[in-house]
Formats: structure tokens, sequence, C-alpha cells
């Protein structure tokens, strides 16, 4: 959708997004497992096969109840299962600070990361199991190894680290790549073999020679024990030595190297846990100063915390609220001003929030009331009974700003979503889905409309499918280009009108309307 | 669960409170039947999170504070203080019911829908959590005679809170856990426990009052009126002065014995009808 104004100097455009490419994850549901009513049969073979898979040492005990069978463990009902199993649905997308790399974590604890080409396409880089599931055998409860969260650390060497955290265990991943190989070892010969000593006549200095690429991902660091809550984020601070976890009710502050100590820097747990009234949805440091953190909670407020005050940081230095006007207020008043996202800007100047039927530009400067308000999608309002009987009322949708702050993005449902440009105050929807997803396919904007149809392509509110949720999206560092997940499919759209995909500085341009 | 859009609508932006009397008066029924049924919804998501495997506190926090505001209003109103002395026994100072982790219970006026008994706690319970069995939570009572099974089930979950109370340190069922309920830490179970039994030992305690209670309930009641808690008194131990031989823990597999001669014949039936319960609890939990 392309928009102008007038003969003015300067105009702002919204820039028309075409599909790039799209991934697809499903694992290999082909292993035979006996499958059949959860029962003491099945609980017992699960055990065993992870017994010998060395995950757990632990007797078949018939009262744990597992929640999802493992993806290896799925049987032949793929013919009746959905396409993909849960396992593949991705949890979180992350560009790293120079775009070159996207990292996408699933619910089945894996992690793909791609590169970008020099022709501008994303392909897959590597692929590494980051977390297993584990069971906490003090509660009896099986911990999700679903990635909650992935963050890159700002380069320092040609290895690339990030961490990535399900809901108890942080880990610090080094990626890197080895495209020499020694060769000519003196003890040695070429498939390892030790050699005969009587047959070694002269040393030799071992030399490089190139070989095919191999990405290797290890992991460094073990960050564990610390969280007696679900971790919801990760944030790695801008001195690059340490980085924060927050779960439920606490924030940690750890130093990259040290895994056996954390800093508590903010504590919600009451007393009496009868009392408690009030969770941590996100935290994040600011880009810029080490010593400020925001963290959001459940009942629509954002905090701002400096670290120099003191070391526990409950007491806020700025608190970021909008007043509910009573005569609106309604029982889902508090559910829905509940704050699912959290970012600073890529200026640090300004904070976006993300709640479940707004997204808000807050200034830091100014506490009372945001700067802009943007309405994502207003017309399930109405809905939001329904919404709460279905659960789809407590979904949590991350959001997004581009390279410049000018425009921020989030998802919603049906496959949509949205971005607002922020000069112009124009918006526009668009769809993530395989239907619309063909090679370079411009995207075209879409409607939902209340009443009746204005337009053929108009959608109307009854026929959204809520469990098409756009939760996670990512938007590149420097370019536009953003990164879609929707279950178990990665979109990536890049602007169209820079198609050798560096970033344009605004035209005037003008253009009828499609 | 239930598909989109076939509920009424919930005016949640406007509650009108408007001056015009017939209207107004409708307008205000069906908020008021529209804030029961989300006060039941909210009641029957907060047990059904007591059941998922990975609760989310977040969730859970905000249903709770919903159902907090609503029993605010109704508190208000006036319809709450109607709503709870028309079950529970008087006595009960107002204040207590307002504490979320109250049994609600829901008025018997209101016709013959099912009504729901909830305990709503994230630690408070927790006791019950530990043994009770998960579909007890959500239990459906009504006035019929059908709901024999009801008061069994009231029966247990008054038994296993006996049980925990009594056998507190074969607490090590960390395996009764049903993994459910949300992450805490141990060290604060140990307070909130001592209180729980007790509260909603005594509702359902009220709650038998008016059911008739059948045959199975007064069986177990008599059970563990026969546990003797002396055997448990520092004097009487130290002191030897055991009138009857005790039933201690390890003392139910002797007494199995057919050929043993028991030291008293009701110490028999009571030990197997032990075993008896402890599968009966088992079967519960792993839920065949």
């Amino acid at each position: 959708m392309i928009v102008f104004v007038s003969a003015g100097i300067h105009v702002t455009c919204m820039f028309e997004y075409q599909h790039l490419e799209s991934f697809q994850q499903r694992r290999d549901t082909k292993t035979p497992v006996a499958y059949c009513n959860p029962s003491t049969h099945i609980l017992t073979l699960i055990m065993r096969l992870r017994l010998f898979a060395g995950l757990a040492e632990v007797q078949p005990r018939p009262w744990f109840r597992p929640r999802m069978l493992s993806p290896v463990l799925c049987s032949d009902l793929a013919a009746l299962e959905p396409e993909y199993t849960e396992a593949d649905v991705i949890s979180t997308v992350e560009f790293n600070q120079t775009g070159e790399f996207l990292a996408t974590g699933d619910k089945g604890g894996r992690v793909v990361i791609f590169q970008r080409e020099p022709q501008g396409e994303y392909n897959v880089y590597s692929t590494f199991q980051s977390h297993e599931p584990e069971f906490d055998y003090l509660k009896s409860l099986e911990i999700e190894e679903k990635i909650n969260k992935i963050r890159w650390l700002p380069p320092h060497n040609p290895a690339h680290f990030l961490l990535t955290t399900n809901d108890k265990t942080v880990k610090l991943w080094k990626v890197s790549e080895r495209d020499k190989r020694a060769e000519g070892y003196n003890l040695r010969d070429e498939e390892g073999r030790l050699k005969d000593l009587s047959t070694i006549t002269t040393l030799q200095v071992p030399v490089l020679r190139p070989m095919d690429l191999l990405v290797e991902a290890s992991p460094r660091r073990v960050f564990a024990n610390a969280h007696a809550y679900h971790i919801n984020s990760i944030s790695v601070n801008s001195d690059c030595e340490t980085y924060l976890s927050a779960d439920d009710l606490r924030i940690n502050l750890w130093h990259l190297n040290i895994t056996d100590r954390s800093f508590n820097i903010v504590d919600l747990k009451p007393e009496n846990m009868e009392d408690l009234s009030e969770v941590i949805t996100v935290a994040e440091f600011h880009p810029h100063h080490c010593h400020l953190l925001a963290f959001s909670s459940s009942t629509g407020t954002t905090r701002l915390c400096d670290m120099r005050a003191r070391a526990l940081c409950d007491q806020h230095a700025k608190l970021f609220e909008e007043a509910v006007d009573p005569s609106r207020r309604s029982f889902f008043s508090e559910i829905v001003s509940s704050v699912s996202d959290v970012k600073f800007s890529h200026s640090g100047r300004y904070l976006l929030t993300r709640d479940y039927l707004t997204v808000k530009v807050w200034d830091l400067n100014m506490e009372n009331k945001p700067l802009e308000t943007y309405q994502v999608h207003d017309y399930l309002r109405t809905k939001l009974c329904s919404l709460y009987e279905s659960d789809c009322i407590f979904d949590k949708f991350e959001c997004a700003w581009n390279g410049t702050d000018s425009v921020i993005m989030t998802g919603a449902y049906n496959n949509y979503f949205r971005m607002f440009d922020r000069a112009s105050l124009r918006d526009v929807t668009l769809e993530a889905s395989r239907e619309v997803c063909k090679r370079r396919a411009v995207l075209q904007p879409r409607r939902v409309c209340v009443g009746k149809k204005r337009k053929e392509t108009d959608v109307s509110v009854d026929s959204l499918d809520f469990r098409k949720k756009i939760l996670h999206t990512a938007w590149h560092p420097k370019e536009n280009i953003i990164a879609i997940a929707a279950s178990n499919n990665l979109y990536i759209f890049q602007d169209r009108m820079a198609p050798n995909g560096h970033h344009n500085t605004p035209e005037i341009q003008s253009a009828p309307p499609k | 669960m239930f598909s989109k859009g076939t509920k009424r609508k919930f005016s949640d932006g406007d509650e009108e409170i408007s001056d015009e009397s017939l209207v107004g008066a409708r307008v205000a029924s069906s908020y008021s039947l529209q804030r029961q049924s989300l006060l039941d919804m909210s009641l029957i998501k907060l047990q059904l999170c007591h059941m998922l495997v990975e609760p989310n506190l977040c969730r859970s926090v905000l249903i709770a504070n919903t159902v907090r505001q609503i029993q605010e209003e109704m508190t208000h109103d006036g319809s709450w203080h109607m709503v709870t002395e028309a079950f529970c026994g008087p006595g009960q100072s107002p204040s207590e019911r307002l504490v979320a982790t109250e049994v609600l219970c829901r008025s018997r006026e209101q016709d013959a829908e099912p009504k729901l008994f909830s305990v709503i706690s994230y630690e408070g319970c927790r006791e019950e959590e530990v043994v009770a069995d998960e579909t007890l939570c959500s239990v459906s009572v009504s006035d019929t005679v059908s709901n024999v099974c009801l008061a069994g089930r009231i029966g247990q979950c008054w038994e296993k809170s006996e049980l925990s109370g009594v056998e507190r340190d074969e607490e090590a069922l960390e395996d009764s856990r049903l993994g459910s309920g949300e992450d805490e830490e141990i060290d604060t179970e140990d307070g909130a426990s001592t209180e729980s039994p007790k509260t909603t030992g005594q509702v359902f305690g009220t709650f038998e009052i008016k059911n008739s209670s059948p045959a199975p309930d007064s069986a177990l009641e008599e059970l563990f009126s026969d546990v003797d808690t002396s055997y448990y008194d520092l004097d009487t131990m130290l002191t030897g002065m055991q009138s009857a031989p005790k039933m201690g823990p390890y003392d139910i597999l002797d007494s199995l014995a057919p050929s043993h001669s028991s030291p008293s014949i009701v110490s028999t039936p009571k030990c197997r009808s032990d075993l008896n319960e402890l599968d009966h609890i088992m079967e519960i939990i792993v839920g065949s």
C-alpha cells in the first residue's frame, strides 16, 4: 500500500512487501511406537525409551502423565494427525545485530539459524537441539523444552553467540564455522589411525587445507537453577557482559561468564502467595544505558528501573500506566490491559508496549500516558467474552520496531499482521499464509469489516480463524525485511521497493490507490 | 472449546445503570446473569488449570483477579452475601469469603443449574491438590439423589485431607502430586497446608449436613475416628503406656497375614481398608 500526500516536500511511504521465502518445519513422524489411550501402558513405554536415550533414569511412574508425546515417538497416526506436530510450532524469532542471521526456536527445543546469502535470500545455516525435556523430580512436573526466547550477543569474534532459554534454563551457544582442516600430522594418518613409528622418517608441519563448510553449535554455558517460575524473557545488556532473565515473579542478573551465581534484581513475590495479583510478563534492558531496564506486568503497567539506585529494584524509577476511564471499565479490562511485549526503540528514547487490543508508543520521559496508541484489532472488543472462554484473550502477541523506529509491527489473528507508520499514521493489514505467499508475490492489504462487506476481499469478523495467530514477528535491524512465524511456518518478506535489499530514503511519489 | 460468537454479547464496555425503571431492571438482571456466568466460567478455568501439567501463572493470576473483582462487586451489590449465607453455615465472617482461597458456593435459589465447588488458591489448598482427585475440584452438585457419587467424592476429599493431616511425615508422597498447580518453592507449602484441610473440611463438613450422608462416608468417618493419635504422643511413647496396640505405619503389613492373631479384630478390617483406600487413591491419581 503506498500512500502519499500532497505536494509537500516530505512524504512518507508505507512499504510494499513481497514474499521472499518461507520455510516449514516438520519433524520425522515415522518412528513407530504404539500409541493408545493414555494409560499405564503408554507411560511405561515412553519412560523406557527415555531411559534408552539417556534422558532420565527413573522408574516408570504410573502417575506421571505426559502432556505431549515427544515428536520422535509419534506413531503411524501421521495420517490422522495434522500436517505438523506441535513440536514444530515456532515459538520465537530473532535477527542478530547485523541482520545477517535469523534464529528461530520451536516448541520441540530446536533452534534453526538462517543466514543471508549475498543475493539477499535466507538459507538454513545451522540446526541444533538446544533444550531437551526435563523432569523436575521434586514437583513431579515436566519442564517443557519449548524455546521461549533467543537473544544474540553482539559480535566480537568470528563465531556467533546466542542465548536460548526454555522455562527453566538459559544456555549460551557458540556457533562457529570450520572450513579448514589440518592435514599432515606426524603421528596419525589421514584416517586417524596411529602410524607405525618405524615408517616415520621425517617430521612435517601440518598444513591447513580447505574443506566443506562445517557449522558447529556447542553449548558454552548453562545457566540453570535460578528460577522457580517460568522464564519469559532474556535480554542482553549493552555492556555485553551481563544479561537478565525474567520469570513470572523475579528478574535475575547474570554475568555471561559465571553460571553458578546470579543476582536477583526484581522480586514481586508476595509474602503470602494468596495475595498474588501481579506477574512479570516481559523484561528488557535499555539499548544504550546499561543501568536501565524495563519490565511489564499483567496489570498493564510498565516499569523502568535504575540499577544504580539500589540492588533490589522493586521500587521503580518510572511507572508507565495509562489510566483507565472508570466508566468504561469492565471485567475484562485488566486482562486486556496486560502487557504482552515490551520493546525499546533503537534510539532508546521510546518504549513500545503491546497489550491485547492495542500497541502503544511511550516516551520515556512521560509516564502518565502513551505518546501514540494504535488499535490492532478493536473489532474484538465486543467479542471479549467468547475470547475469554476460548482462552484466546490470554494470547501473548509480540511487537517490533523497524530499523529507523518509524514503523511498528505486530501480529493478530487469522494469520494477519499489522504495520503502523508513525509519521503518517497510516496502517496496513497483511496476511502471512501459504495460500497467498507465492514467490515474489506482493502482499495485498486485507481489511476486516464489522458489518457487511464493502469490498469482495473484506473479511468479516465472524469468519476470523482464532487458531491462526501470529505471535512472533521480527524486523531486520537495518533493512525492511521482516520475519513472521505462523505455527510451523516462517515467512520472510522484503520491501518491494528496494530490490537490491538496501534501505531507501523515502521518495516522493504519487500513485493512484489500487 | 466453545464455538465462538454464539454466546450472547457481553456488554463489557457499558454498564448501564439507567434510570428507566423497566429497561433498567431488565438490563440489571441480564447483567447479573452475565456476571454470574462469567464467574462460573472463571471458576471452571481455575480448576482446569490445576489439571494442566504446565499451568500458566500469568493466566491463573488474571483469572483469579477477575473472580475477585466479580466477588467484590457482588458483595457491594449485596448479592454475594445472599449467596454464601444461603449455603454455608452461619458464623463465618464475611471477610473470609473474599479471600482467594475460599471455597465459593453458589446459591441454591438460582434454579436447578449445577453448582460449582472450587478451591481457588495458588498454594493455600496445596494439600487438597496434592492428594485430591482432580475431578473432585470440578465436581458439580445438584439436589437430586443421583449425586451419590458426589458425596462419595466429598468423603474422599475429607478423608484425604485427614490423611494429609495425619500422615504428614509420609508426605515424601511427592509422588502423589498430580504434577499440577503452579510452580512454587517447597518451603512455603508447610505454612499454607495447616489452614486448608480445616477450611475445606469445614465447608465440606457443612455440605454434608445438607446432603444425606451415604454409607461409604460414614464408614470412612468411623475409620478415622478409630485412629488413636495418642500413639504419637511423646508421653505415651515414653511411658510405654499403650492400652491397645496402635496401628503404626509399619504394622499394616504385619496384620495382613491371616494367620497372624491380630491384636484386635477391629484393626484387621481397618488396615485392609487402609490398603483399599491407598489403592483407591492411586487409582484416582492415575485417573484410570
